[in-house]
């Protein structure tokens, strides 16, 4: 049976999913829950500065009444004294030993905070810090969070202060608030960190109460921006965590993979694509920690389906699978067939590709029911009939190359070739 | 065995004459019905609609939350979209097609989610259509019937001033005088009635019988044109001994009553035959069992496979207690001292197959008596027939005939619902007022 135990910069956990630095890992009774519901590890909520925070404080983004698939938050950094989070950090890591406790911090811009926050909160034991350079609200109008995370100058500033005095792994959480994420993430491993995570939220407006016209989440009548997460950000995301993963410098050291990880299926995406350890917390916090069950029983399946033994000999399978537009394959071409038996008429299919794309299925009319087929030589392949078809494996895309030989537009310029 | 009344408590009364497919108690689970429908294109639900509402659109509507959008969708084909979601027989219609059907699941719950729009429009009275600019011209309906109301709204929609007049002390047709209790209740129709006169530009004379009051030259002198929509008479005789035996009751007339009556008043039998398998034997079947009969039992002279009701109208039935004997067919009604005792029914096999393709029964030489104290024969109306033109306007079955452009062959004078096809459903009759009127603004010349 495949074995989920993981190391993550030297710091063991019972499975590689830990509990993101956010309200689930906010205080000693979150933690001894998710602790006891299975949760391999936690990054404590952010300790540092002294903030205040404002009611109310999130907001959900549904569509098609599917729940919230995004989730957005005004929170800040924990609101309680360092002091009393590090004394109960204590009291978890006695009560789990075998569970991994990395603190989340943030502080004010100078070496003394920095070191006198790093030094007091090793003193307590945790295996690993995780600096935030990525909460985009509230602490970047003072200096800090995503302030710090867009600019590799102060990121890594900050990073050689900490890895000064530093003795447990240091991992530093980037802001997807960027237009690229690697300028940093270079800057900070270049400056010393052990790891890097990501993401940290996305700057978002979820929507607007139509009633009041107070956008949410509505503090009496005003709002501002937040910041997104949960599964809508999961494409952003993986996008972000291959960037770092691919690059020369970044890709060298561990990744700890955050952002919209709600089922096991999320999980192994992230590893593909070069997270060695996941982090998780709208998922948790839209259904409770009872889902680590599922997450740590959908993963072993599927890895004791596909013969895999550990996580780390998954990591990164897909990265090599991610290449730039000019490499790919001019000469591969897939058309849509559909499957008459499994087709139930509904006709999704064809007034997408008639309205929006090339016109490639046909329809021949029926009462009640009209069958819809393929124009083979229409079609170009985008898959857009396959999206939009309700069911499942109704629309298979089947190949049928252009050309033999593999031609991809770099080749296909050098040769002068005619468009 | 006696015929009685008084047989239940009020509550009892209450509870089994209750909505049998209750609305959506909140927006948030029509909502979340709504986003089941994968918004087929040319969808078949909207093609076996006979009103040819769009159903993917107005569920979309309700999806978003534009319920004000869903239901002028919904009326824009369908005026009576409240009555239709209620009275339709979905599973045979729209619902029938669901392509979730053919993955073996639920259909999306259409008539649900018709009814939790429409009668939101309705409780709110929300305005969603106005009468056209006045074009002068005036035409009369006959009947405010499903089809009478459907095309009155229509021509005043397009600024025609009409009148209808209605034989009945009430309007709403069949709606109010003859469908199930449980399906629909007097009040809503009247509410329904009302919302769809609220267009203005309708005048409602109730108590006004063509035939007897006026005749179709007085109409025509008066009006640009006339729409019959009567519906149909009374229910067909069933020409065996015994059908004036005390106990023997028309559906129709038992039916009315309910709809009409102080139910505990209304007396119903120990052991009740019902003759016919349709919509109204079901219908008075059902209803005598909830009025406290002791047996019902429905006598259909051929086998499942040709019945006229639907399979979810037999299951209420079959739920409500009612017992079926298939290939069935009564030959005569035994009586003492003029009081009902007994059916007497030939046992029937299944012959050849008739001009609607199903199988004939014919009979087996088989004779049996059924005991019982109370017959209700509902074997389908007969046409209204030529009861009031002095012109020969029906074929020879009764049921008025219309030219391609939906007149009869006096001029100026069209027709529609139950008294052209021979009797069906609600909303194809709604489809037939509608599309007279379409005929008639043709014919007015706009
Ligand atoms: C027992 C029963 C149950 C039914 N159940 C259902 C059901 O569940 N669902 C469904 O969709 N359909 C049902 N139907 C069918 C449905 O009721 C009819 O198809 C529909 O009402 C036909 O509408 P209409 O306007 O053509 O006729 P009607 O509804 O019959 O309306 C005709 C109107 O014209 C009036 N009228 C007649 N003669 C004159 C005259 N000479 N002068 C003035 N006014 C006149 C009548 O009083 C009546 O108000 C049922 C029918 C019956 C009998
Ligand atoms: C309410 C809330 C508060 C958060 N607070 C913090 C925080 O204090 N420090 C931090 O590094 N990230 C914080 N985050 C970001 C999460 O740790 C995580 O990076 C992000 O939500 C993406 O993961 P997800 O999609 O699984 O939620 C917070 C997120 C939420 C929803």
């Amino acid at each position: 049976m495949a074995d989920l135990r993981s190391t993550f910069l030297g710091i063991t956990s019972p499975n590689p999913f830990w509990l993101a630095s956010a309200p689930p890992t906010d205080k000693k009774i979150n933690v001894l829950r998710a602790f006891e519901a299975g949760w391999g590890g936690v990054v404590w909520k952010t300790i540092g500065a002294q903030i205040r925070n404002v009611s109310s404080r999130y907001s959900g983004f549904s569509y098609r009444g599917a729940g919230p698939v995004g989730f957005n938050n005004i929170e800040l950094i924990s609101d309680r004294p360092a002091e009393v989070n590090l004394k109960e950090i204590r009291e978890v890591m006695k009560a789990f030993p075998d569970r991994a406790m990395v603190v989340s911090l943030m502080t004010e811009n100078n070496r003394e905070s920095w070191h006198e926050l790093v030094k007091k909160t090793q003193d307590t034991g945790v295996h690993g810090i995780e600096l935030n350079f990525g909460c985009p609200h509230g602490m970047v109008e003072r200096g800090m969070g995503a302030a710090v995370g867009q600019v590799p100058d102060i990121a890594a500033q900050i990073v050689e202060w900490v890895m000064e005095t530093a003795t447990i792994p240091v991992i530093t959480k980037l802001t997807p608030n960027v237009h690229s994420v690697v300028p940093v993430g270079r800057a900070v491993v270049e400056a010393g960190s052990n790891g890097i995570s990501l993401i940290n939220t996305i700057q978002s407006v979820t929507g607007i109460n139509l009633d009041t016209l107070v956008p949410r989440p509505e503090v009496g009548d005003h709002s501002t921006f937040g910041g997104y997460c949960g599964a809508a950000v999961k494409p952003i995301a993986l996008k972000f965590l291959t960037s770092l993963a691919q690059d020369e410098v970044t890709g060298k050291i561990p990744i700890s993979g955050i952002g919209g990880i709600s089922t096991w299926r999320d999980a192994v995406e992230f590893i593909l694509l070069g997270a060695s350890n996941l982090q998780v917390c709208t998922a948790a916090m839209l259904n409770g920690f009872r889902i680590i069950d599922d997450l740590c029983e959908g993963l072993r399946n599927w890895m004791d389906e596909k013969g895999y033994k550990t996580i780390d000999e998954m990591v990164g399978l897909s990265l090599p699978r991610i290449t730039r537009w000019e490499e790919l394959d001019l000469n591969f071409h897939v058309v849509a067939r559909i499957d008459q038996e499994k087709c139930i008429r509904c006709g999704k299919c064809y007034i997408a590709c008639e309205d929006t794309s090339h016109q490639a299925v046909s329809l021949e009319a029926g009462r009640p029911y009209n069958v819809y087929t393929i124009k083979e030589e229409d079609c170009v392949g985008c898959n857009l009939c396959k999206i939009v078809c309700p069911v499942p494996d109704c629309i298979t895309m089947t190949e049928q190359r252009k050309g033999a030989e593999y031609l991809n537009w770099s080749e296909f310029q050098r040769r002068n070739m005619p468009l | 065995m006696t015929i009685q009344k008084n047989r239940l408590s009020e509550e009892t009364y209450q509870a089994n004459f209750q909505d049998i497919h209750p609305p959506y108690r909140s927006e948030e689970s029509a909502v979340r019905e709504a986003h089941r429908c994968i918004n087929c294109f040319d969808a078949p639900c909207t093609k076996w609609c006979p009103s040819g509402i769009d159903i993917p659109g107005f569920i979309r509507r309700i999806a978003s939350g534009d319920d004000k959008g869903a239901a002028r969708t919904i009326f824009t084909s369908n005026i009576m979209g409240v009555a239709c979601s209620k009275v339709c027989p979905v599973e045979r219609l729209c619902e029938g097609v669901c392509v979730f059907t053919l993955l073996k699941e639920k259909p999306v719950a259409i008539a649900r989610l018709q009814r939790y729009a429409a009668e939101k429009a309705l409780r709110r009275n929300w305005k969603l259509f106005e009468k056209g600019r006045s074009n002068g011209k005036r035409v009369a309906v006959i009947g405010a019937g499903p089809a009478g109301l459907a095309c009155a709204h229509t021509l005043a929609l397009n600024g025609v001033a009409v009148t209808i007049f209605e034989k009945e002390a009430r309007p709403g047709g069949l709606m109010t005088y003859g469908i199930a209790a449980y399906k629909v209740t007097t009040e809503a129709c009247h509410e329904e009635v009302d919302y769809i006169l609220s267009i203005g530009g309708i005048e409602l004379f109730c108590e006004k019988e063509l035939g007897k009051d006026f005749t179709i030259k007085d109409l025509q002198s008066k009006y640009d044109a006339v729409f019959l929509s009567p519906g149909m008479g009374k229910t067909r005789r069933l020409g065996i001994p015994g059908e004036t035996l005390k106990g023997v009751y028309d559906a129709l007339s038992f039916i009315r009553r309910i709809r009409t009556e102080d139910r505990a008043q209304i007396e119903v039998g120990d052991k009740v035959v019902v003759i016919g398998l349709g919509m109204t034997a079901i219908d008075a079947a059902t209803q005598a069992r909830r009025l406290g009969a002791g047996e019902v039992t429905l006598v259909y002279r051929r086998s499942e496979v040709e019945k006229p009701c639907s399979d979810r109208e037999l299951e209420i039935a079959l739920l409500d207690g009612c017992r079926l004997l298939w290939l069935t067919a009564p030959v005569g009604i035994q009586g003492k001292e003029g009081k009902v005792t007994g059916l007497v029914c030939s046992r029937m096999k299944l012959g050849k197959k008739d001009s609607t393709g199903r199988r004939l029964p014919v009979v087996t030489g088989e004779t049996f008596e059924l005991e019982c104290d109370m017959v209700i024969k509902a074997v389908g109306q007969e046409p209204l027939g030529d009861l009031f033109s002095g012109k020969d306007i029906t074929d020879k079955n009764g049921k008025i005939v219309l030219d391609d452009h939906f007149m009869t062959c006096i001029p100026g004078v069209f027709a529609g619902g139950d008294a052209v096809n021979g009797g069906k459903e609600v909303v194809h009759a709604v489809q037939a007022g509608k599309e007279g009127a379409k005929a008639i603004l043709g014919y007015l010349g706009r």
